[in-house]
């Protein structure tokens, strides 16, 4: 093989690569210029990158990568891109923290900023449970009605956002534990059918009147510490009122009849920790004024 | 130039020219990723990440199986409305013990990294029996069936070893009692009660810290372990592990 000398096919005018397959020669057609050019572009750019940029990884046993004369990194940025958020939001932050409760309710611009604040917020974290515009669900109460098992007042909205309900790993969460009576075996199922009946014409129900009067003792002792004598509930327990046919699990023979047995002791997560003071008070105030606010 | 002059002899041997693609083709992959085994600072070094407990374990393989992934993916990247949304970053001492990551970035779903304790565990088991009974727009596939599934674990001894291979640091104690750690996290008051302290201590110690580890009856079922309160322990676990408190987001060896 003499590659030295050039062969140069006569046809096209363009040099071969002076391999002969069965007397078929290969054209050596030269890349197209602007292909090239950008070819090299990219292999000078690549230099520049690795001075830049962190990219080179230290050979074993020389710690970490080249982290580039511009010192880049992505966690950096995101750390002074949420501090620009914060600073952005200062201003009106402050003034919701500077304020109570009451007078962001009732200062107009503080209020459009706090609920517009809420909206969102709640719309991520809240919304989940307590469905959209606090529409609530089975097992979920609805916020925005006038129904309030806790407190519907301003500050005990924002006491339930801080410490939760039931909420393991804050001693100051709202707590109280309705007895399991039938699957702990506290009560015979008798008795647990007879107080069914008994919630019933409480709850002004259709029911079994004789039933009902049988469990009027055991209801006495069990539950009316917490539900009250006439069934009103006690808010500082979080205890339903039961006669006013509001029910969170439901009011059917069945379902009350479950929530003896086997006892309802829902939980909300607390929220201090995971939102700021701020984000607290604008969600209370959300809360507030979704319909029942007390 | 006698090697280039001498291509004619790989191009005519199909195995040499095999040999010499997987070599070039290799290079790459190994520029890229052998320095990463290596580098001090692939891992963050941080307090409180804990091999998962079995429970939790058997949660993720159903997790895995039920294909969550395809939708949900388990990595907060660091982006200013993604730390808003979802919370800190994503770090990758988060998943040294994942085997498979669930890293990603198509969400049909939430991102799930930091979803451990964001709502209770009755939301987690209601939302999976009739998603839409508590999010009407969702477009989620029920999982009702997983409350009628008993876990399964006989295995669980050499799933764990099976980890401890790849590098989970699953000590002989923890292989030796998972089955009655499995009873414990999910029945600690009555089948598991005898192996709630063995679980505790020797999770909680290898995490270095209290509270990491949750046992209670997960699905509203206490008579029956089922594969819906494997799935939820998995679920309220998420992202909860690493304490944020001491870690040191701006020394240089955790920068990227």
């Amino acid at each position: 093989m003499a590659n030295d000398v050039k062969d140069v096919d006569s046809h096209s005018g363009t040099e071969t690569t002076g391999h002969s397959w069965d007397g078929i020669k290969e054209l050596n057609t030269p890349l197209p210029r602007w292909w090239l050019i950008i070819w090299y572009i990219t292999i000078v750019w690549a230099v520049i990158y690795m001075i830049f940029m962190p990219a080179i990884p230290a050979l074993p046993g020389m710690g970490t990568n080249t982290p580039g004369i511009r010192g880049h990194s992505d966690r950096a940025l995101v750390a002074e891109a949420v501090a620009d958020l914060k600073a952005a939001r200062t201003e009106q932050s402050a003034s919701l923290l500077d304020a109570s409760l009451e007078e962001i309710e009732t200062n107009r611009e503080l209020q459009q900023f706090a609920l517009a604040m809420g909206e969102s917020l709640f719309g991520d974290n809240c919304a989940t449970c307590h469905g959209a515009g606090g529409r609530g669900a089975i097992g979920y109460p609805i916020l925005a009605d006038d129904v309030w098992l806790w407190d519907g007042t301003l500050d005990g909205i924002e006491y339930t956002l801080r410490h939760g309900i039931r909420h393991e790993g804050d001693p100051d969460t709202r707590f109280s534990l309705m007895p399991r009576f039938g699957r702990d075996g506290l009560l015979p199922s008798e008795e647990i059918d007879n107080l069914t009946q008994y919630v019933l014409r409480v709850s002004g129900q259709p029911h079994d009147a004789e039933a009902a009067d049988a469990a009027a003792l055991t209801y006495e002792q069990q539950c009316s510490t917490c539900h009250g004598a006439d069934g009103r509930g006690d808010r500082l327990q979080g205890a339903p009122n039961l006669t006013d046919q509001e029910w969170l699990y439901g009011g059917t023979e069945d379902a009350i009849h479950a929530t003896i047995y086997n006892a309802r002791n829902s939980h909300m997560p607390a929220w201090q920790d995971r939102l700021d003071d701020a984000s607290i008070k604008a969600l209370a105030v959300y809360v507030h004024t979704l319909g029942g606010g007390e | 130039m006698g090697l280039m002059n001498n291509h004619g002899i790989l191009e005519r041997h199909s195995l040499l020219l095999t040999i010499g693609i997987l070599v070039v083709v290799s290079i790459g992959g190994i520029i890229q990723m052998a320095p990463l085994m290596y580098m001090d600072n692939t891992i963050e070094k941080v307090d409180g990440m804990r091999p998962y407990t079995p429970l939790e374990l058997k949660g993720r393989d159903i997790y895995i199986r039920e294909g969550c992934y395809v939708c949900h993916s388990q990595m907060v990247r660091p982006l200013r409305d993604e730390v808003e949304r979802y919370g800190h970053y994503s770090l990758a001492a988060e998943s040294m013990y994942d085997h498979p990551f669930q890293w990603g970035s198509k969400r049909t779903g939430p991102d799930l990294a930091r979803v451990g304790g964001k709502y209770s565990a009755e939301w987690q088991v209601d939302h999976l029996i009739d998603p839409r009974a508590l999010v009407p727009e969702s477009i989620m596939p029920p999982y009702a069936f997983l409350m009628d599934k008993k876990l399964k674990y006989d295995g669980i001894e050499d799933r764990l070893k099976t980890e401890r291979l790849v590098g989970v640091p699953y000590s002989d104690e923890m292989i030796e009692n998972a089955k009655g750690h499995i009873l414990a996290q999910a029945d600690p008051f009555d089948k598991g009660f005898d192996y709630y302290d063995s679980l505790m201590a020797l999770y909680e110690e290898e995490a270095g810290r209290e509270g990491t580890v949750e046992a209670r009856d997960w699905d509203g079922n206490p008579d029956e372990i089922t594969e819906m309160d494997a799935l939820v322990a998995y679920l309220q676990m998420t992202g909860t592990l690493v304490d944020f408190s001491t870690y040191q987001a701006g020394d240089l060896s955790n920068r990227r």
